[in-house]
């Protein structure tokens, strides 16, 4: 099996996988970042969304060959900093439920107000439309987003 | 003081005035084991307290995203008098010590209100007599106070910590005195979940995050017709995979055993089987829906009978409609899962189980183990719904491991779990009424057409109405003489089993809409037309007035605008919902939900709004949207594409009202599902005219 060499949360991590094994069970399996879930495994719900290059992308549609290199950040990495606003709002609000999909919808909301501090509430939400919970914490969410986009100004 | 033996203690809980507890109160560690350490003061199976004053509480019920980690922990620190920042939490396995584990029914709490507080009232009394016998004090003189027993007459204290040893001694008392609900310190209080930090962090395990050394990961191929088999299959291409390590034949298909889930996930699709489909192969939802269709002129097997529905109502104006519903999945987030060791006879699992003593003893009949052998450890689910109540996954984990002789983590695809599931039963309606010349109603006729998850499940023999089927139509709060409810059960191959309020999700949007029917037929609104209909002492007639009066019913509102009002009793908890909907170009968007539940005494508001939050969005999913098509035997969809659900552009506001009383606890994670369907589908016809009466809406 081919080796590739992977920076996850800072870290060089060596890992040996098949070429075509998606970058979500590297971290699950291989690395033990269990924090990005599975569920879909097509890039539907967004439950397995990391950081690659700052940007959001969706762990379960992309192979280890596509991010060598790459400066992956999963929820772990984010948590590093239990402080982070977000964070802060999810717990002052109680945003989740089952909390199963939360690292993912946590992700996507970090990575679009790292990516662009002036976006608006509308641009959130529209992009957060396809990360799915099925608790439907959605009314929560809506709130956090408001609150956290609002002190971001 | 002599250490009481094992019968002993269960004794003095039956003879005592609160003696429900029996099943719940035999001790669990033994009371005092001496050498142990840290020593550790157990009076129930609930609660332990170490001699460092750490109190844990054992949970016994699932937390499924419900809160069930934090709310049952507080109802024993109120009682103990300690602070919360100063409780653990642990999760039991399952086993009936504990008494029912069954997370489902809305009854954690419901069920668990007395017993929880009893156990922290119990150490609380036996803290106190061990701190009076240490001072050689009278116990009226000691109180308890944030985890130290106080004397009152020298202000003296001594930790919970320093008691323990003490109060392991002593006999459990025969009664214990609860706290006035008005002097509640915690129940009552919007307290943090425990679990969150945890989850959001990442660091949380559910089921599928936990790994045990030594253990493989297993997926399984299963008949694409429900109710098939494997004839034969070839492995070749399977076992040439880099990471597969096995190929075994379980009961309901072939599952592969590899060293990663990827690697599992590959080899199963490897896999080139030859199906026997068995008996359903041509089997549709055309044909399951012409079967129910089938029963809609017959009268069903009485239910209930109010008056003399059966009488000539020809002389009123008459109404008659026909309702129904598709198969639902319940599709948690977290896919089943299920870790299983099982090695000399012995089983061991993990499992995000909503029904964990359930699934030990469906596993050690399917291995032929005594249940003593099967240990079920219960791990943070990912979402359940209902579908973690059944066992099959566990049985497969489990006849996966013993084919192998490995320890195996199995993990469903999303695909796996959208076919091969269980699902809410399709059902047909037909509802009859009939309102006088002065806008009365005289006849309601409910007709319920639908599997029986009961006789599914366990008694296909028993009597239509001692089933299921009337669950969420019968014993309805309205007031009207001639009442006739009726159900045919209708057998079908495909699995059925609960769902976040079971027949809740059918039965009440069949009769809420149609009452709404009557009430147009009747020329009356729809609000007022309900409420008339309702005993003045009726707590469901309090929700309503409430729920009308907070979403302003009688506000005009634009055109293409509507609303629409429903109502359920639902788990002995009321509800009533008002739903503001937009109809524009046949499609549908739910603007605002106004919610007011009555569920007695309530432990956690914050909590308690978020199952109502979470309830409307499940609800609308398949209201809106969801829906399981059979074809060929099978389910057609198989992902998040094909069966869709609520996302959060879709989410309507919410605004919620918690009725302030001290009745009995009642349920509340299903019963924001029961009246949401037809406040929705009221509030399109209001804005549209067009009536709803098939879900998912879809408008033309």
């Amino acid at each position: 099996m081919p080796e590739y060499s992977l920076n996850v949360n800072g870290k060089i991590r060596k890992v040996n996988v098949e070429e075509d094994t998606p970058l979500l069970w590297v971290l699950r399996d291989t690395l033990g970042l269990t924090g990005t879930k599975y569920s879909c495994g097509e890039g539907i719900c967004g439950s397995c969304t990391v950081h690659i290059n700052g940007k959001a992308e969706r762990s379960c549609v992309l192979t280890i060959k596509d991010v060598a290199g790459d400066k992956i950040t999963t929820i772990e990495g984010l948590a590093e900093n239990p402080d982070h606003p977000i964070f802060k709002t999810w717990i002052d609000l109680e945003v989740s439920q089952c909390g199963y999909c939360q690292p993912g919808q946590i992700m996507t909301l970090a990575a679009l107000m790292n990516e662009n501090p002036n976006i608006t509430k509308k641009e959130v939400k529209e992009n957060m439309n396809t990360v799915l919970c099925r608790c439907a914490t959605y009314a929560r969410i809506d709130k956090a987003i408001d609150k956290l986009v609002e002190e971001g100004k | 003081m002599k250490k009481q033996s094992r019968r002993e203690f269960i004794k003095v809980f039956t003879m005592s005035g609160t003696g429900l507890f029996l099943a719940a109160y035999t001790p669990m560690n033994g009371f005092f084991k001496p050498g142990d350490d840290p020593k550790i003061f157990s009076p129930s199976v609930y609660l332990k307290i170490d001699n460092n004053g750490i109190v844990t509480i054992i949970v016994h019920r699932s937390e499924l995203g419900q809160g069930v980690r934090t709310s049952l922990p507080m109802l024993v620190a109120e009682e103990l008098e300690v602070e919360w920042e100063n409780i653990r939490v642990e999760q039991a396995d399952g086993h009936p010590k504990y008494g029912n584990q069954t997370t489902g029914g809305s009854q954690s709490i419901r069920k668990s209100y007395e017993p929880f507080r009893v156990a922290g009232a119990t150490a609380r009394e036996m803290l106190i007599a061990a701190a009076a016998i240490k001072w050689g004090v009278d116990v009226k003189k000691c109180y308890a106070e944030k985890g130290y027993i106080v004397n009152k007459s020298n202000g003296k204290k001594l930790s919970y910590g320093e008691l323990v040893d003490e109060a392991s001694k002593l006999p459990v008392p025969e009664n214990v005195l609860l706290k006035d609900p008005e002097d509640f310190q915690i129940i009552g209080k919007r307290i943090h979940r425990t679990d969150t930090p945890d989850k959001i962090y990442g660091k949380a395990k559910f089921g599928i995050d936990l790994v045990i050394p030594g253990m493989y990961y297993a997926a399984v191929q299963r008949c694409p017709a429900i109710g098939g088999s494997a004839k034969s299959f070839n492995d070749s291409k399977t076992k040439s995979i880099n990471g597969v390590v096995d190929v075994v034949k379980i009961s309901r298909g072939i599952a592969v055993i590899a060293n990663s889930t990827w690697s599992s996930f590959k080899g199963k699709d490897a896999l080139v089987v030859d199906w026997d489909l068995g008996p359903n192969a041509n089997v549709n939802s055309e044909i399951i829906r012409k079967n129910l269709e089938s029963k809609l002129n017959e009268e069903g097997s009485d239910i209930e009978i109010i008056g003399k529905p059966n009488s000539d109502f020809s002389n009123n104006i008459n109404i008659e409609a026909v309702y129904e519903v598709p198969f639902l999945a319940h599709a948690p987030m977290e896919p089943m899962t299920c870790i299983a060791e099982v090695k000399n006879g012995k089983a061991e699992l993990w499992a995000p189980s909503q029904n964990p003593q359930g699934l030990r003893s469906d596993v050690a009949k399917a291995l032929g183990f005594n249940e003593d052998d099967v240990i079920v450890h219960v791990v943070f689910a990912g979402g359940a719904f209902g579908r973690k109540l059944v066992s099959e996954y566990g049985i497969e984990a489990a006849e996966i491991s013993k084919a192998s002789g490995k320890i195996i983590k199995l993990t469903w695809t999303r695909e796996d779990d959208m076919k091969h599931g269980v699902f809410r039963p399709a059902s047909m309606h037909k509802l009859k009424g009939a309102v006088d010349g002065n806008g009365n109603p005289v006849l309601f006729g409910h007709h319920v057409i639908a599997e029986s998850i009961s006789a599914q499940r366990f008694y296909r023999a028993l009597p239509v109405k001692d089933s299921d089927l009337g669950e969420g139509t019968k014993k309805l709060s309205y007031k009207i003489p001639n009442i006739k409810i009726s159900g045919s059960i209708v057998p079908t191959h495909v699995p059925v089993s609960w769902y976040r309020s079971v027949y809740h999700t059918q039965n009440p949007f069949a009769v809420e809409s149609f009452l709404d029917e009557m009430a147009f037929a009747a020329n009356k609104d729809p609000y007022e037309f309900r409420k008339k209909m309702l005993p003045d002492n009726s707590r469901l007639k309090a929700v309503l007035i409430k729920a009308a009066e907070k979403s302003g019913w009688y506000n005009k509102l634009e055109a293409g605008k509507g609303r629409g009002i429903a109502c359920a009793e639902c788990y002995e908890s009321y509800i009533a919902q008002v739903a503001e909907v937009t109809v524009i170009n046949n499609k549908v968007k739910v603007d605002k939900v106004t919610c007011v539940i009555d569920c007695g005494i309530v432990i956690n508001p914050d909590s308690v709004e978020a199952q109502l939050e979470g309830a409307i969005g499940f609800a609308l999913s398949y209201v809106l949207k969801s829906k399981i098509t059979i074809e060929n035997g099978g389910v057609a969809e198989s992902n998040f594409d094909e069966y869709e659900i609520l996302t959060l552009n879709e989410m309507p506001k919410v605004e919620i009202e918690i009725m302030k009383n001290t009745y009995k606890v009642g349920g509340v994670g299903e019963t924001g599902i029961a009246a949401l369907a037809p406040a929705v589908c009221n509030a399109i016809f209001a804005a549209s005219g067009k009536r709803i009466r098939r879900l998912p809406v879809e408008l033309s």
